[in-house]
């Protein structure tokens, strides 16, 4: 059961890399959206579905990522390389972090993390000698080749390998010891302390795991629009869509995270496309009506229809 | 005597802070809910006053008497409504419910008073006080004023009434209030409408300070949450320490390392607290 639900999604996601071959560069803009928002999502879920604590860090992991990466870029550094440090500056500063962050639980925990965000958001304002401040980064145009369609291939499968890789990593997470400790942490954390459980170390560990994928996304989003400032990289939605997704698909369910990151982003395409003027209102309906009436999301639905009622 | 300027605008400011924290505290401490809506009902409270003075020229002293059981109506029903059926989940589902609560309520306000910055002016203006060297504008003594008999009436609510009583009870012990007769979930109603009630009438008072714009319902919020964690959860009193200690702090903080930082400040503050104090100053340990 659990190795078919795994399987199937690999298979999806996969199928998913056969977009260059009849998409258009619209479309690749909605994959690499799809791709990133899973990456997101998936990337949460090891903190906030695994472990059970409420980060609204996301939105600072890409944030920074695109900081980092972008400034690095800009000043003519390798695409991987920029990756690279984004990556490990954001497992290294999630693991001091999240030593200290994570002896907070429930709402304390969900405003600290929230306040991360906030913080390097002022932080890469006032450096306007690194970050260029409130104007913004502008991030040159790398040497690539192929025009406009050439280029958003190269963009979709770059995110797409890295969902790819996020995928692998998480999945082999929740097999692993750490993901069983995390479980442990989640259901009973002074028991799973008592039993051996070095709690403060997993705990880390899943914050840095929540990030590290997070940022890197952040540096190719950098690399991709060319342009970035605080107020877009470290919006508040980015902390709260993650958590909408996953809560979506079903909470604690990798393959439901992905999931919820399709269909949002559908649902999203759908309502800002054709309602901009009250699409962050459509958005909050759907939300208000998810929690009240799903709120064991899509994955649920099909259990719910076995049994003829909800899961308890 | 710069110093004594700064400690002035210190205080008004805390006394306001004071005033948005202590409904926000009250819900958190007692629902054990973050209403993240408490930054929109500051701004419409804002509109109101501003609707009120110049269609109706209606003084905003007296707007506050309309906005309290406006807001509380409202906050009661979305208690009632929507909070209520989900008050036992997880925190993360409250957190979200509320966070999707106020898209809808943020776009709606956009799209009714659109996002530009409004100002309420008083005709004629009420000048200045100057004290020394210390120079106050007098609408903010006033609106510190009321912020002050604003929280003070929340406190004796709390304190002397058959309701407040049943709120405290309920903070306490939960289950041991149901076992004396408390109807748990109209008291949650109730907490949540005063709470309401608080961010509108701030919000009335915040009118006369700062400029009206959908788009300051996030800062808001943020110092509702600074405030809360200052001064401990759920108490009035430590709404009032916290504020003003968020007010000197800020004052002071942005004469030392400029008012860009304010907000950095403010947080790096919040971080601190949470890991060494959590309880807040005046908390007591066992209610976090």
């Amino acid at each position: 059961m659990k190795l078919g639900r795994d399987l199937l999604l690999f298979g999806l996601v996969l199928l998913l890399g056969t977009l260059p071959f009849f998409g258009e560069a619209y479309t690749l803009r909605l994959g690499t959206f799809a791709c990133m928002y899973a990456i997101m999502a998936v990337s949460w879920n090891v903190i906030g579905g695994l472990a059970g604590y409420p980060s609204f860090a996301t939105a600072a992991f890409f944030g920074l990522g695109a900081y980092a990466g972008g400034v690095l870029l800009a000043k003519g550094a390798a695409l991987l390389l920029a990756l690279a440090f984004a990556g490990a500056l954001a497992f290294g500063g999630a693991m001091l972090l999240g030593a200290v962050l994570l002896r907070l639980r429930g709402h304390y925990f969900a405003i600290a993390s929230l306040a991360v965000g906030e913080v390097l958001r002022e932080l890469t304002n006032t450096a306007t000698n690194l970050t260029g401040g409130g104007m913004g980064l502008n991030i040159p145009l790398g040497a690539m080749t192929g025009g406009i369609l050439g280029e958003a291939t190269f963009h979709f499968l770059a995110m797409w390998g890295l969902l790819l890789l996020a995928l692998a990593v998480v999945v082999w997470i929740e097999r692993s010891k750490l993901g069983f400790g995390l479980a442990c942490i989640r259901q009973n954390e002074s028991a799973a302390d008592m039993i051996g459980v070095n709690a403060t170390l997993y705990k880390s560990l899943a914050f840095a795991f929540s990030g590290v994928f997070v940022a890197m996304a952040g540096t190719l989003y950098a690399a991709w629009v060319h342009y970035i400032e605080p107020p877009d990289v470290y919006d508040i939605l980015f902390a709260v869509k993650p958590i909408v997704m996953a809560l979506l698909g079903g909470l604690g369910s990798t393959v439901g995270a992905v999931l919820g990151a399709f269909v949002f982003l559908g649902i999203e395409e759908v309502v800002w496309r054709n309602y901009l003027q009250v699409h962050t209102g459509v958005l909050g309906f759907l939300v208000v009506v998810l929690l009240l009436f799903l709120p064991h999301g899509l994955v649920s639905i099909g259990r719910r229809l076995r049994t003829g009622r909800a899961p308890a | 005597m710069f110093i004594l300027q700064i400690l002035a605008n210190g205080i008004v400011l805390g006394c306001l802070y004071a005033c948005i924290a202590a409904g926000f505290s009250l819900v958190w401490g007692v629902l054990n809910v973050i209403n993240l809506m408490h930054g929109s009902f500051i701004v419409l409270g804002s509109y109101l006053a501003w609707g009120a003075y110049n269609s109706l020229g209606l003084s905003p002293w007296l707007t506050l008497a309309i906005a309290a059981p406006l807001f509380y109506a409202f906050g009661y029903l979305v208690q009632r409504g929507l909070l209520n059926r989900v008050i036992a989940a997880p925190v993360l589902v409250t957190l979200t419910l509320t966070f999707g609560l106020d898209l809808i309520l943020n776009n709606a306000m956009i799209l009714a008073f659109k996002a530009d910055y409004r100002r309420l002016i008083l005709e004629p203006a009420l000048g200045t006080l100057a004290m020394g060297p210390v120079v106050v504008p007098v609408d903010r003594i006033v609106a510190m004023g009321f912020a002050l008999v604003l929280t003070g009436a929340l406190y004796l609510i709390l304190r002397k009434s058959r309701v407040g009583r049943a709120i405290i009870a309920v903070r306490l012990d939960r289950d041991a209030a149901t076992l004396m007769g408390v109807r748990v979930k109209p008291t949650y109603a109730a907490a949540f409408g005063l709470g309401a009630a608080m961010a509108g009438c701030a919000g009335v008072l915040l009118a006369l300070i700062f400029p009206i714009s959908p788009l300051s319902a996030i800062p808001y919020l943020g110092k509702a949450f600074v405030v809360c964690v200052l001064g401990g959860l759920g108490s009035v009193p430590g709404a009032v320490v916290g504020g003003l200690l968020l007010g000197l702090v800020e004052s002071f903080g942005a004469m030392a390392f400029g008012p860009e930082h304010a907000v950095t400040l403010s947080f790096a503050l919040l971080i601190l607290f949470l890991i060494f104090r959590p309880q807040g100053l005046l908390g007591k340990r066992g209610f976090e």
